[in-house]
């Protein structure tokens, strides 16, 4: 399955990349590629097969509800470029 | 031509657990910002999400109360897509194997009208975080957007009903029966209006008789029952006017603004609605076995449909003054406690659904903060029972109940001398007295025709309960008069 240019340009907008014009060609041949072999998988018969959703052969433990976390709120926005009012601040989300 | 609207819900229910589905901070609400946000909510490096128990037994409650089938093996996945108040860049939710599988649920949006509203499906996922669009600047003065991630990780149950609601009535009548289910349950505090329940609306219409759906628009942020009513109608208006005037509806996700009445489209990120699902490597499927859905249903609570079918097989009532009566779980509590204190299920329930259902409205109150408790409830209508009192007293006790006068109805019969009269001596003589006082009343009562003086004597009646002050026997009174007056 052949990529568009367009394509990419999409997918490069759902996951927020920065791409450079230039190096559309390539990452447009490169994901065509990866979607080949896709393809190629795709023959195989999995008739009688489950889906796997794991690789591990384990399936999820569960933990008691309680509340072990305590506020360390300050020690986190220390990382945050800017927050106010115990907010962290981002850039504005126009709604 | 006439039409039909098509709805579907999507019902986000915040599950009452202690903590986060994924992590160990507390889901309090009303707490400072960030500060219930641990490292898994925040969506640090190296976290690494552990489930929690008590949001998987809600779930499979709440399959069980619907008689939906189980997930036995459910499993999370990841939908991906950016927003500030998704730290993570995804959100952890269940698609292809969900926890709650087809279910369905009876309800009666008008007496005696019922209809089977199929569930599709629900899963368990996790709540994003808070923006706060305030006036909030950066260094250089440019606008930014507080982010509160408190809420951040908060356990939902999604539920999504199949496309089976035909109108905004009928929309909230399986609203309040999910209302009713989680809170009888107790895996959901159900409070509307701080977000313990929300809900969005798939609304189509279609000309009635077609099979096919039309195309459909998605209806956000309504979140109280008052206004899903609202927001529906407006939306199945604006379609079917948008259809005759020649145009067609867009598959699109509109905003309702209560203020204004209307919905409105969305910035539109449609085309970018791709979320890339796939299984999170960071969680193993979850896997239950019979034995612990049976130690689950065994330990079920009773539900609001069978405990209206008891109101009417046991207590006798009707299938509409039981379904009243069982709609939430502390009007049935609170009439259950009274019909216990009085022993007689029919007057309990007039007086529940009746004078205080009525005080409850007019002051804007819920049962469970009514100011007159059910133990005093129904000590009051046993007087009633008892001949105590009769029903105008009772009415006075009941006021003064709620005005907080006195701590028992017996209190305040003494107090107020309400108890009441049927000693005939101590009735006939006011009567006497009234008769003596009003003569003219009298002579037309004598004049007019017989067929007349039905109306007439309730005159007599209404001066006889005054002079007494409501404490006469109303039916030894009324014997009286007819007695007297010949």
């Amino acid at each position: 399955m052949a990529l568009e240019r367009s394509d990419v340009e999409k997918v490069a907008h759902l996951a927020r990349l920065k791409i450079e014009d230039n190096d559309i060609p390539e990452y447009t041949r490169n994901l065509s590629s990866i979607l080949e072999l896709v393809n190629q998988m795709q023959s195989v018969d999995i008739e009688g097969t489950d889906p796997l959703a794991h690789p591990l052969d384990a399936t999820q433990r569960l933990r008691h509800d309680e509340v072990t976390e305590s506020n360390q709120r300050e020690h986190f926005q220390q990382n945050a470029p800017a927050t106010e009012a115990g907010l962290f601040l981002v850039p504005k989300v126009i709604e | 031509m006439e039409w039909e609207a098509v709805i579907g819900l999507e019902i986000h229910v915040q599950l009452a657990t202690q903590s986060k589905i994924f992590s160990g901070a507390s889901i309090a609400f009303g707490s400072e910002p960030n500060t219930q946000a641990c490292a898994i909510d925040l969506g640090l490096p190296g976290i690494l999400p552990v489930l929690n128990e008590s949001a998987v037994e809600m779930a499979v409650k709440f399959g069980l109360g619907v008689e939906a089938e189980i997930g036995m093996k459910s499993v999370f996945e990841r939908k991906n897509y950016f927003y500030p108040d998704l730290p993570k860049g995804y959100q952890t939710t269940q698609n292809d194997l969900p926890i709650v599988g087809t279910g369905i649920i009876e309800v009666e949006p008008e007496e005696g009208k019922i209809r089977q509203i199929r569930i599709h499906h629900a899963h368990l996922e996790e709540d994003a975080g808070k923006s706060l669009h305030e006036t909030y600047t950066d260094d250089h003065g440019r606008g930014m957007t507080g982010i509160d991630l408190n809420r951040a990780g908060t356990p939902l149950l999604e539920i999504v009903s199949e496309p089976d609601i035909r109108s905004a009535k009928e929309a909230i009548a399986y609203i309040k029966a999910i209302h009713s289910i989680v809170t009888y349950l107790g895996i959901s505090d159900g409070n509307m209006a701080e977000g313990s329940m929300r809900c969005d609306a798939n609304v189509s219409v279609r000309p009635k008789g077609q099979e096919e759906y039309g195309t459909r628009a998605e209806v956000k942020n309504i979140n109280s029952f008052k206004f899903i009513e609202k927001a529906i109608n407006h939306e199945i208006e604006r379609q079917i006017e948008l259809i005759e005037d020649g145009g067609r509806v867009k598959q699109e996700t509109r905003l309702y603004d209560s203020e204004k009445n209307e919905t409105r489209p969305m910035r539109s990120k449609e085309e970018a609605n791709d979320y890339r699902y796939f299984p999170c490597p960071d969680l193993l499927p979850v896997e239950l076995d019979e034995a612990y859905i049976e130690h689950i249903r065994s330990e079920m609570p009773e539900l609001p449909k069978q405990k209206k079918q008891r109101f009417i097989d046991e207590l006798g009532l009707s299938s509409y003054d039981a379904g009243v009566l069982s709609a939430t779980r502390p009007m049935a509590e609170y009439f259950e406690q009274v019909k216990d204190r009085c022993n007689d299920a029919k007057l309990a329930a007039n007086w529940v659904m009746g004078e205080l259902a009525g005080q409850l409205n007019k002051e804007g109150l819920d049962i469970e903060n009514s100011p007159v408790s059910a133990q005093q409830l129904g000590d009051l209508v046993a007087r009633v029972m008892d001949n105590t009192i009769n029903g105008k007293a009772a009415k006075q006790v009941f006021a003064a109940l709620w005005a907080g006068e006195g701590a028992t109805a017996d209190d305040i019969i003494d107090a107020k001398g309400l108890k009441q009269v049927t000693d005939t001596g101590a009735i006939a003589a006011v009567v006497d007295e009234v008769l003596a006082s009003n003569p003219q009343q009298v002579e037309q009562y004598q004049a007019a025709p017989e067929d007349k003086r039905g109306k007439m004597v309730g005159f007599f009646v209404g001066q006889v309960m005054k002079a007494s002050k409501g404490t006469a026997n109303p039916q030894m009174v009324n014997q009286l008069l007819k007695e007297k007056l010949g």
